[in-house]
Parts: C-alpha cells; structure tokens; sequence
C-alpha cells in the first residue's frame, strides 16, 4: 500500500511574506493516478507544485516524493529527485532562443550522455507522441498557445520523469487545443505508466480526466475524492465551486463596510 | 515623524544590504564548482559574441569620434604654446588612463549590460528560468556564469580597441587635417606613454569596470520583479547603476594608480 503512494504532503504549511498560504494540508498522490487539484485563482495552487518541485520551501511539514523528504534533501539529491519529476508552466516556458528540436533535446543532452543520433530518434518519438513532429524545426515564437504547451510537454516527458505536474493547463485555449490537451494527459498517463498531477480551475476538464480530486480552499483541503463522490460531496463550498455560482459561502462582495451605512454617509 | 523617517532611512538601508547579499549569493553559486569545459566552452563562445562583437560597432565609432574631438580641442590649447608637437601623448595619455577604460564601461553598460538584464529578467517572467530549474539544470551555471565571463574577457579588449581607434582618429585630426607633423606625433607619443604606468592600468581598470558592470547587469535581470514593469524598471538601474559605480570606481583607482 505504501508503494502505490508517489507523493505524501503530511502538515504543510507555508506563508508568503505575512500571508497564509497553508496551514496543516494534507494529501496524497497515487502512483499512476490522474490526480487533479482545483480551486478559486489566487489561493497558491502553483506554489504547491513547486513546494513539490522543492523550489520554494515549507515553513513546516513534510512532503515525500518516493519516501524521501523534498525541503530536507540536499543539494545533489533534489536535483537526483528533480530528474524523475517534470513540470508542465503554464506559458510553457519554452527556451525562446532554441528550435522546438532543441528544446525537447536539452533535458537529454544536459543529462545523458547519449549521441546525437539516438538523441534525434528519442526527440522524434516525443514530438510523435504529441503531434508535433514536423514543426521540430520551428521556433517558439512561431507556435500558437496551444502547440507551444504541447511541445513544452514534449519536453516535460523526454527523460521520461515517474511524475509530471500541471500547471493550469487548461488556461487561455480554444475548445479544440483544449481537447487536445486533455486527451493528451490522459494518453501519456496510460501509455507512459506516468503519475499526473493537475492544477486547474477549470471543471468540467478537471472533473472528466482525473481518477482523484482535491479542492482546496481556505488554506487547506475542503474536499477530496472520485470526481463521483466530489458531485456528492455536501459541503456548499464545494458544490459552489463545482457548479460556479457566483455568491456562496466564497462571497461574491469583497470585504466592505455595510452598503447602507457607506450610502448614507455621502447624504450626511 | 522623526521615528517614522528613521524607518524609512533603516528599511532601506536593510533593503540595500539585502540586495548585495543577493547579489554575491548569485555570483557564488554561478561561479563556485568545477566548470564542465564541454558544456560550458560553447555557452561562452555564443556569449563573447552577442556581448562582446555585437558591441563593437558602438565602441569604433565612438572611439573614432572621441580621439578626433580630443585632438581638436588639444591642439587648439597646445599651439597657443607652439606646443603642439605634445598632440600625440595628449590624446594617448587620455584615452589610455581615463577615456579608453571609462567609456567603454559606460557604453557597454548601455549596450550590452540592458540587454542581458531585459533577457534575464524576461526569462524569469517566463518561467523559463524555473523550468530549467525543473528540469535539474542550475540556471546559475547554465545561463549567469557564460554571460559574465564573456563579459569579464570582453571589455578590457573593447577598451583597447576604443583605444587604438581613438588614437588613429587623433592622428586623422591632428595630423592629417590641422598639419602636425607625423613623426613627432608618434615618437612624442612613443616617448611618453609607459607599458606598465599607462596602457596596463588602463586594463586593470576596464577589468574592474567589466566586473562591476556585469554583475549589475546580471543581478538586475535575476533580481528583477518578473512583469513587464519591473523588467523596464530593472533595465533602466542597471544602466543607472553601473554608469555611476564605473564612474565611483575610476576615482578611487586614479586616485590609487596616479594619485601619488
């Protein structure tokens, strides 16, 4: 049972200057899973990926990726550990100076040692696998929104990493890359025996690919499960960011002052 | 009031400590460790030339224009004195003491030190800098360190050529257009200029310049608030910064060099 879990955030918390981000959150990744994490913009979904990633560090608790504690590895170790992660920006964060080609090459040559002409046939077969294969020669600034993603997942997936994260992958694209995407997750989840974690507030997406859910809120996490057992869940914070209500227990108003009291103090 | 001023004077000082701290950490971790000479020789190549062969377009023409301007003024000084056998050291002692090593910082601190801080700082607003991270390679080593060795090596050889064109452009004034005579031109300059006193300090400085300039170029963009603002914000100190450490600096090493 202990295996089947690839990522364990047990406690975590983490503030950003004054600003709660977390307190005490805990959850947990399955290993070959699609798991998704949602919640409103602006709650830190981003910053849990790279408390993953260790780029940033927790104030406390602990977050085991295969056992071992990311914020107290060392040095070398992180970035052993970064090897077998990879991370999907939600711009893509393609080298602009570089040919789709050599983007999806550069984890290869900078970790491996293996010749050029093996490094063109891995690079192919990754550009294949998301549709891209006769634009290796294009430039980043040439692609649409859409194919930069998809190359930049090229990317993500060429040293073949036990664990790829999402962020907002769904963010700003038409109906048809975004099809695309989410077939996309799905297939290199199953074909590549991947673990996939997702970070988006888009529903219906989320709801349709992922094997497990999360919703975060308020520091910490109000609701998890199947996304059949999330449509169930009774908490009406979750069942108003599920349907997308615009008032709820996530109020509509920023914090303010009475309206009647603020009214009537400009006919005083 | 007074309490208030007095933490504004401490936050900012606190601030400024702070951004040095930064800075060296920076360095540190882009210059610290074995270099990989396979990775890293391309790296700097590519570097030297965007930094160094892209800039030189600038440095000739104003080497040129300033060696020419110089023996313009010079000479109209030294006939007063029927002097003006003295044009050649005039215009070499100046350039290779002070407008050689001074300028070329300057310009190259608008040139290619506000490129490297708007591509470093645009890397990080697009995420590319995090991604290598991501992806285990240190985007200190990988992307700090070929850029200020490139620009270590070269602003002293950018000095020396400012140098070399603004001379010739002295002799084009001087010589060719107000009828000094040639060969005192070059023995006076023969006889006065020194290896050591003149022509190596001036190296020594524009070594010191390069390094200050650079690593303000370099900490600016790493530095920079990731958004379109602080990327402008970020470009414009760098070239504000640098301009007036070179010229902070180049006091203290005249002093030093030929104060006494």
């Amino acid at each position: 049972m202990l295996s089947e879990i690839l990522i364990d955030i047990q406690g975590l918390s983490f503030s950003r200057g004054d600003r709660p981000i977390y307190r005490a959150m805990n959850m947990q990744v399955q290993r070959g899973k699609v798991t998704a994490i949602m919640g409103p913009s602006g709650i830190g979904k981003t910053t849990l990926l790279k408390l993953i990633g260790g780029q940033l560090k927790p104030d406390s608790g602990k977050i085991l990726f295969e056992g071992r504690d990311i914020p107290r590895l060392s040095r070398s170790e992180l970035y052993q550990a970064r090897k077998k992660m990879s991370m999907l920006f939600q711009s893509g964060a393609l080298f602009t100076e570089m040919t789709v080609f050599d983007n999806v090459a550069f984890p290869l040559r900078e970790h491996t040692k293996l010749p050029e002409s093996l490094i063109r046939r891995i690079v192919l077969m990754k550009l294949e696998a998301v549709g891209l294969r006769g634009a290796r020669d294009l430039m980043p600034a040439e692609l649409s929104g859409g194919m930069a993603r998809r190359a930049a997942l090229a990317r993500a997936i060429a040293l073949d990493p036990e664990l790829i994260m999402y962020d907002e992958p769904f963010a700003g694209q038409d109906p048809i890359s975004m099809g695309v995407i989410v077939r996309l997750i799905r297939e290199l989840n199953n074909a590549l025996g991947l673990t996939s974690v997702v970070v988006s507030h888009d529903v219906t997406e989320v709801m349709s690919i992922a094997d497990y859910v999360y919703v975060v809120a308020d520091k910490t996490v109000i609701g998890e499960g199947t996304p059949e057992q999330l449509r169930n869940d009774p908490s009406p914070l979750v069942q108003q960011f599920l349907r997308g209500e615009a008032d709820g227990p996530v109020p509509f108003h920023f914090k303010a002052a009475a309206y009647q009291d603020e009214l009537m103090e400009l006919t005083r | 009031m007074i309490a208030d001023r007095l933490q504004r004077i401490g936050h900012s000082t606190i601030s400024t400590v702070a951004g040095f701290g930064r800075a060296g950490l920076m360095l540190f971790g882009a210059l610290l460790g074995k270099p990989d000479f396979r990775k890293g020789f391309p790296l700097l190549v590519k570097q030297l030339y965007v930094i160094g062969v892209l800039s030189l377009l600038i440095i000739l023409v104003s080497g040129l224009f300033i060696g020419m301007v110089l023996a313009l003024q010079g000479y109209n000084v030294l006939v007063k004195f029927g002097a003006e056998g003295m044009l050649g050291p005039l215009v070499s002692l100046s350039l290779l003491r002070e407008l050689g090593p001074v300028v070329t910082a300057l310009l190259f601190a608008g040139r290619a030190g506000s490129a490297l801080t708007a591509e470093i700082g645009l890397m990080k607003a697009t995420e590319q800098l995090s991604s290598m991270e991501m992806m285990a390679v240190d985007p200190l080593r990988r992307i700090i360190a070929p850029r200020f060795w490139a620009g270590v090596i070269c602003m002293p050889l950018l000095a020396l050529i400012f140098n070399a064109v603004g001379i010739l452009g002295g002799h084009l004034v001087g010589v060719e257009w107000l009828g000094v005579d040639a060969g005192s031109y070059w023995s006076a300059m023969q006889a006065n200029v020194d290896l050591y006193q003149d022509v190596m300090n001036g190296v020594i400085k524009s070594l010191v310049f390069a390094l200050v300039v650079i690593w303000i170029a370099l900490h600016k963009g790493y530095d920079a608030v990731p958004t379109s603002e602080g990327i402008s914000r970020a470009t414009t100190e760098t070239v504000v910064t640098a301009s007036l450490a070179v010229l902070g600096f180049d006091f203290i090493l005249t002093a030093v060099m030929f104060g006494g």
